[in-house]
């Protein structure tokens, strides 16, 4: 069998009065996409953060490409691209200069930095902007750099922490298909997202986390027939004979303070049209979003 | 607990990342340097001469004038080191998240540190060469001995950039380093025999002003200005250094304290 890219224990992050992460076990494999599914606060930049050495890991067992981190830290970053979660590009350089520089901390020597800057640059079709400053970029630019700066070094594993959060459905499409691409040249990606149409698309496998432990993981096509079923009703209003019908006919369900939504086969969603739904009722496809909610709950976070 | 294994070359890495960026607007960062030293030497020369006679200092006897111009270069050196690892280095830890970025990298926490520390020296160093420059051939420092304080300046640029690490390792925000400037670098800067001589100064605060790094490094300066060596040199390079690496010890425990959650 081959190693796993990342391979994860029993992993747990405690600050002083705080568990950030609870007992997480999962294993990423080579050429891979999996993605991490949560709420703001779920913990899943703690887990990135351990990841590539930046957190020290308070208990369990956390090993990448096989390596140790606490020991081989040095080796495991020389692997990884990270694009962080805010563009921590550095404004006092150009986009050039950006790419130059960190394979300068890679000890790339110049040469190949130069060779690799000018191929990322026009991956990311960024080349007219060269001598552009950082601040000068828009969102969808500014991330396209921060992406190619996370594969100077050409990573066997990168991680990208929301990497289209922000972005204009033209600049998230346009990413998508560079992160397509890069996973058909058999770079295994790590993905945290809030946005389920991007982990349906991109991800093999995902985990959806929250409050520090996996409530389920798996491919988003099983996580929906398991946890959402077929389709899902909608229905305005909390009207009490359909939630008896519901407790009664044993369906997954929540009851939010003006709708009841409906995780139905397609039997059960037939007999909700005909007997339930007077007026408005929404019939639509489960989606892995329904399995979000339902999973994480439907109330606003503070 | 600081390991070996955290320190490489690589730091050498980010150092450069800094000399890139001065470099980008080096016209600027030569300006200040070169005139400044003209415009006090101006103003001290043709203002204060009349006021202020001669100032005796190590069996010599100097003008006013000859008597701070090395006291400029020194007093440069703590303010550029200072701020470029105080406020500086502040803005890009903590609003440019530059460190964020590079912790990313194969460079650890405290090569990072170490490189911020030793570039503020050399910014500090460069800015005293250019200083240097101007007052030789303006007669006030001798040549070349008086080259020597580039060297003086690296070291002393270091104790003023790790202590200024130091406190960018404590406050808690950009504004707190208002107290600092205040309770120490600015006590220091007026009593470190920069404007007159500590001897004037009662016995006690002559000994209080050889704790300032300062006053070492406006010696070391002075006397090869003078085109001398001699004196208490040893004992203020062995100060500087020490002090220096104190606080680059306690800017690391700091800054990992403050970094690494």
């Amino acid at each position: 069998m081959m190693t796993p890219i990342i391979d994860a224990v029993d992993l747990l992050k405690r600050y002083d009065h705080f568990t950030a992460v609870d007992g997480v076990s999962f294993h990423v494999n080579p050429g891979e996409c999996y993605g991490f599914l949560g709420p703001n606060g779920a913990g899943k930049t703690t887990i990135i953060r351990m990841i590539y050495g930046f957190s020290p890991v308070t208990s369990g067992s956390l090993r990448v490409f096989g390596l140790d981190l606490r020991e081989q830290w040095r080796e495991i970053r020389a692997r990884i691209g990270v694009c962080q979660q805010h563009n921590a590009l550095d404004p006092d350089l150009s986009v050039e200069e950006n790419l130059l520089v960190f394979a300068g901390y890679f000890l790339m020597d110049s040469g190949e930095a130069r060779a690799r800057t000018e191929e990322l640059l026009d991956f990311f079709a960024l080349a007219g902007k060269r001598n552009a400053k950082v601040m000068e970029l828009s969102g969808g630019l500014a991330r396209r750099l921060t992406v190619a700066r996370a594969l100077i070094n050409r990573p066997d594993l990168v991680i990208l922490d929301e990497p289209t959060t922000g972005l204009d459905p033209q600049s998230r499409h346009q990413l998508w298909d560079k992160l397509q691409e890069l996973r058909r040249s058999g770079i295994t990606l790590l993905l945290t997202t809030h946005y389920m149409e991007e982990a349906s698309r991109l991800c093999n496998r995902l985990m959806i986390i929250d409050h520090g432990k996996i409530l389920v993981e798996g491919s988003p096509e099983e996580l929906v027939v398991q946890h959402a079923g077929d389709s899902v009703v909608e229905v305005e209003g909390v009207d009490e004979s359909l939630k008896q019908f519901l407790l009664r006919e044993k369906v997954r369900h929540d009851i939010t303070d003006r709708r009841i939504v409906i995780y139905a086969n397609n039997s059960v969603s037939e007999q909700i049209r005909s007997r339930f739904c007077t007026s408005r009722c929404t019939f639509r496809t489960a989606g892995l979003e329904d399995v979000f909610l339902h999973l994480t709950g439907r109330e606003l976070r503070e | 607990m600081i390991a070996a294994s955290s320190f490489s070359w690589r730091f050498l890495r980010v150092w450069q990342r800094n000399v890139i960026v001065y470099r980008r607007i080096w016209k600027v960062n030569f300006l200040v340097p070169l005139f400044e030293p003209a415009f006090y030497i101006l103003a001290f020369g043709l203002g204060f001469r009349h006021m202020i006679g001669d100032v005796s200092y190590a069996g010599a006897t100097l003008s006013y004038t000859e008597f701070i111009a090395p006291a400029l270069v020194a007093t440069s050196v703590m303010w550029n080191a200072f701020f470029e690892t105080t406020y500086s280095s502040f803005v890009r830890m903590y609003y440019q998240k530059t460190f964020d970025a590079m912790l990313a990298t194969p460079l650890s926490l405290e090569e990072i540190i170490v490189a911020e520390i030793a570039w503020s020296a050399t910014k500090a160093a460069a800015a005293a060469l250019l200083m240097l420059v101007v007052l030789m051939l303006l007669g006030y420092v001798a040549f070349p001995l008086g080259f020597l304080s580039v060297i003086w300046a690296f070291l002393g640029g270091l104790a003023f950039g790790a202590i200024g690490m130091y406190f960018t390792g404590i406050v808690p925000t950009i504004d707190l380093f208002n107290l600092p400037i205040f309770l120490f670098i600015t006590p220091m800067f007026l009593f470190s025999g920069t404007f007159f001589p500590v001897s004037g100064l009662p016995g006690w605060a002559q000994d209080l002003s050889l704790a300032f790094p300062l006053y070492h490094l406006v010696e070391l300066t002075r006397l090869v200005s003078l085109g001398r060596n001699e004196g208490m040199v040893l004992f203020s390079i062995a100060y500087l250094l020490l002090f220096s690496l104190l606080f680059i010890f306690l800017s690391l425990h700091y800054m990992r304290k403050k970094l690494i959650k």
